[in-house]
C-alpha cells in the first residue's frame, strides 16, 4: 500500500509551500513512521520531532492532519492523501516543528 | 539573555548544571535545590518527557524490610548474582540499601505504588527469589513516576528548566569540568552554560540498535561527553536485551516492552513458529510462569529463528489464548481496549516478540558519591556503569535512577559550594566556533545514516557476537565517522535537524565504537555480552574493563573487579 502525504513546510519568514510524497506501508502504521521514512529516504531536511517515537508519551509530535490536531505517533496511515500541517497555534520554529515546551522551560522564558 | 562581548554566544550560568531530564535528572535537581543551591536542568527535548522513565511500563526492584518478608540485603544479593561477577559491590550496595527510603518517598508524594490491603503490592521478577516489585497499575510505573517527579520540580523556583538544549561538549579548565557548551536546537544558536559542578544524566545508548525500546534521545550522549572530558567508561559491551518486545502485529501508541507487566500477572506461554514450547531445550523453563531470566530467553529465541523455527516475523509467539476475558482485563485494565484499538484481542491470537535493546550495564565510571574522575563531573542513573555487571536484574533500572540521582545531586551540591561558576568565555569558546562551522556540501541524508549505523550495531554488536562481525562493525562506525569530517551543516538555523542528526551521529560513532571495541576486546561469553566464538564464562575474565580518550584514540584497560 502507499500512502500520500501533503506536508506544509517552511521556516518564519518564508512562504509556506506544500510538498507531496508517497510512503510505503503496511496496515497499522503511523503517520510519525512515514515522516520518519521520508527523512531517511527522501529528505532529511525535513523538520519534525518526537522522542519516544511509539509509546505516546513524549507529546512532542503533535501536528494538524486534515484539520484534526492529532499524535503523529498515533494517527494510523491509510491510502486516501493526508494532509500534514503545523500546529496553527503555535508559533512556527521550522516545517512540523511549533514552540511547544511551556513558557518557562524555554531558553528565553521564566 | 546575557551575551558575552567575545562570541556574541547566549551564556547561563548556575551552581549545578544538570544533563538529562529522566527520573535521575530530575531527582538530582531536587537535591541539589534541597541544599540551597541553585539548579539548571537541561535536556534537549521537553522537560521531564523524553528520557527512559517515562516509558517505563514495568516495576520498580526494592528490599522493604516492614513485613519482615524481604530486605535491602536479599536484593544486593540478587543484582550482584544478576551481574554475573562484575558489579561494583559498592554502587551496587547503595542502589539496593537506598533503594526503601527513595520508594517509600514516591509513595509520600503520591506515585500512587499499587497496594493491597494497604500494603505494596509485589511482583515475582526472573532473577529475584522473593516478589520485590512495586508498580503502578496499568502499565504506568513510568509515567506516575515521572509525573510525580515533575510536581516536586516545579514547586522549586531554585531549578530553572530548560528544553531544547542539546548538549555538545562539556567545558573545562584545568582539567575540571566547569558547565558545558549546547546548541539551543530552536532557535539554532550555541549556548554556553558556567557550572560549579556539572551532572550528566543522559541515559543510555539503546537508539543505537535497530530494534529498540528507547526514547530516540538515548544514544549514549552522555558516555560520549564524559569520555571526551577525560572520564573513564566502565563495562561497555554490556547492552541487555529485553527478551520478548513487541515484533507484531503492529502497534502505535504503546511501548514495545509492553508485556512484561502480562507476563508478572498472567504467565503467558512462550511459542515458536510451530506454537510448540521451547525455553526448556535451552536450560530454563517455561510452562506458561515467568521465570526464565532476560539473557536465556533472548539467546533462546534468536535460536529457534536462526534454525528455522521462528514467528512469521521472525521471533516468537506470546500467548494468552488460554486466559479468560475477565483475568485478562484484570490484569491489563484499559490495555485491552488500546490493544482492541490496534485490532488485538488477546484470547484469539497471539502476539509476536523478539529481543529489542532496552538498557545498557555500561557507563561512566563513578565512585560512591557518584564522581567521576573529572573534578566537577558526576553521573546518574542508566549513565552510570558498575552497580549492574554484566547484566542487570529487572526492577533496577528505576530505582538506581532515584538513588544515584539523589546522590549525584548531594555531591554535585556540595563541589559547587566550594567552587562557584565562572562565565568567562574561554572554557566555552573552542567549542561554540566548532558549532558554528559548516563544511562541505549538505547534500548528505545523516537520517539514512543513522539507520546504517542501527543496522550495523543491531547485526554485528547485538545479544551474539563474532570477532569477524565486531571488526565489520568498527569498520563501518569508522567509515562513518569518515563521513562526518568531510561535511557538516553550520549552526544558526532553527530546529535543524540535520545538524541534529551530525551531532547524534558523531556521538553514536564514537560510542559504537566503545560498545564494539570493548566486545571484541573480551573473549568470553558473559550475561548480555555472548561471543559467539568464545561460548562459556572465562574465570580470568572476571575482570572490568576500563575505556578512556588518549590524544583521540580509545585505550582500553582491564581492572579487577572491586571488591
Amino acid at each position: 500500500m502507499k500512502a500520500t502525504l501533503v506536508i506544509r513546510r517552511g521556516a518564519p519568514g518564508e512562504a509556506p509551500r506544500e510538498e507531496t510524497w508517497q510512503v510505503p506501508f503496511e496496515a497499522g502504521q503511523s503517520v510519525l513512521d512515514a515522516l520518519r521514512w521520508i527523512r531517511a529516504h527522501r529528505d532529511a531536511s525535513l523538520a519534525i520531532r518526537y522522542s519516544c517515537t511509539n509509546a505516546n508519551t513524549c507529546k512532542e509530535c503533535m501536528v494538524r492532519i486534515d484539520g484534526k490536531t492529532v499524535y503523529a505517533c498515533t494517527a494510523r496511515l491509510h491510502e486516501a492523501p493526508m494532509k500534514v500541517e503545523p500546529l496553527p497555534n503555535k508559533a512556527l520554529l521550522r516545517d512540523l516543528v511549533t514552540e511547544i515546551a511551556p513558557p518557562d522551560e524555554r531558553l528565553g522564558g521564566a | 539573555m546575557p551575551r558575552s562581548s567575545a562570541d556574541s554566544a547566549p551564556q547561563l550560568s548556575t551552581d549545578v548544571l544538570v544533563i538529562g531530564s529522566g527520573g535521575a535528572g530530575m531527582y538530582a535537581a531536587i537535591e541539589a535545590a534541597r541544599r540551597g543551591r541553585k539548579v539548571i536542568l537541561a535536556d534537549r527535548s521537553l522537560i521531564g518527557r523524553g528520557g527512559a522513565t517515562v516509558m517505563a511500563q514495568m516495576t520498580v526492584a526494592v528490599g522493604l524490610e516492614e513485613d519482615g518478608l524481604d530486605d535491602p540485603a536479599h536484593h544486593y544479593a540478587d543484582t550482584l548474582a544478576a551481574g554475573r561477577g562484575l558489579c561494583d559491590p559498592a554502587i551496587a550496595r547503595l542502589l539496593c540499601e537506598e533503594g526503601p527510603a527513595r520508594i517509600r518517598e514516591m509513595d509520600a508524594w503520591g506515585v500512587g505504588w499499587a497496594r493491597e490491603n494497604g500494603a505494596f503490592k509485589r511482583a515475582f521478577a526472573p532473577g529475584h527469589d522473593r516478589p520485590r516489585c512495586v508498580y503502578v497499575d496499568f502499565l504506568n510505573t513510568g509515567p506516575a513516576v515521572s509525573k510525580t517527579l515533575r510536581t516536586q520540580l516545579n514547586r522549586i523556583p531554585e531549578i530553572r528548566r530548560v528544553g531544547d538544549l542539546l548538549v555538545t561538549a562539556l567545558a573545562l579548565r584545568d582539567g575540571a569540568c566547569v558547565g558545558a557548551t549546547a546548541l539551543h536546537l530552536s532557535s539554532g544558536q550555541p549556548v554556553s552554560i558556567a557550572a560549579g559542578a556539572t551532572i550528566v544524566a543522559t541515559g543510555g545508548l539503546t537508539r543505537m540498535y535497530r530494534r529498540n525500546s528507547a526514547s530516540a534521545n538515548m544514544m549514549g550522549d552522555g558516555y560520549a561527553l564524559a569520555l571526551a572530558a577525560g572520564a573513564e567508561l566502565i563495562d561497555m559491551e554490556f547492552v541487555q536485551f529485553f527478551p520478548i518486545g513487541h515484533l507484531a502485529p503492529r502497534l502505535v501508541g504503546m511501548d514495545p516492552i509492553m508485556w512484561d507487566p502480562f507476563r508478572y500477572k498472567l504467565g503467558g506461554r512462550l511459542l515458536n513458529g510451530r506454537r510448540e514450547e521451547f525455553i526448556d531445550q535451552y536450560g530454563s523453563k517455561d510452562e506458561g510462569r515467568y521465570i526464565v531470566t532476560r539473557d536465556v530467553a533472548t539467546y533462546a529465541i534468536l535460536k529457534e529463528v536462526e534454525a528455522g523455527r521462528g514467528s512469521p516475523h521472525g521471533g516468537a509467539y506470546l500467548s494468552f489464548e488460554h486466559c479468560s476475558e475477565a483475568e485478562l482485563r484484570g490484569a491489563g485494565g484499559p490495555v485491552i481496549d488500546r490493544l482492541a484499538e490496534n485490532g488485538i484481542d488477546l484470547t484469539r491470537q497471539a502476539v509476536e516478540v523478539a529481543p529489542i535493546a532496552h538498557y545498557h550495564m555500561g557507563g561512566v565510571r563513578v565512585d560512591a558519591a557518584m564522581a567521576t574522575r573529572v573534578p566537577g563531573l558526576y553521573a546518574a542513573g542508566e549513565a552510570v556503569g558498575g552497580a549492574n555487571g554484566a547484566n542487570r536484574l529487572s526492577g533496577n533500572a528505576i530505582t538506581e535512577a532515584l538513588v544515584f540521582g539523589r546522590v549525584a545531586g548531594e555531591a554535585a551540591a556540595a563541589h559547587a559550594a566550594r567552587n562557584a561558576a565562572r562565565a568567562d568565555g574561554a572554557a566555552f569558546a573552542a567549542e561554540t566556533e566548532r558549532l558554528r562551522q559548516g563544511r562541505g556540501a549538505v547534500d548528505f541524508n545523516p537520517a539514512a545514516m543513522v539507520e546504517q549505523l542501527q543496522s550495523t550495531m543491531q547485526d554485528d554488536v547485538g545479544p551474539f557476537r563474532t570477532e569477524a562481525g565486531l571488526r565489520r562493525a568498527l569498520e563501518a562506525l569508522r567509515a562513518l565517522r569518515a563521513e562526518l569530517v568531510a561535511v557538516k551543516p553550520a549552526a544558526g538555523r532553527a530546529y535543524d535537524t540535520m545538524l541534529a542528526d551530525w551531532h547524534d551521529l558523531e556521538t553514536m560513532t564514537r560510542v559504537g565504537e566503545c560498545v564494539a571495541a570493548a566486545a571484541l576486546a573480551r573473549t568470553e561469553s558473559r550475561g548480555a555480552h555472548q561471543r559467539e566464538d568464545f561460548p562459556g564464562m572465562d574465570e580470568a575474565w572476571r575482570v572490568n574493563q576500563v575505556l578512556t580518550l588518549e590524544g583521540g584514540a580509545l585505550r582500553i584497560a582491564r581492572r579487577g573487579v572491586p571488591q
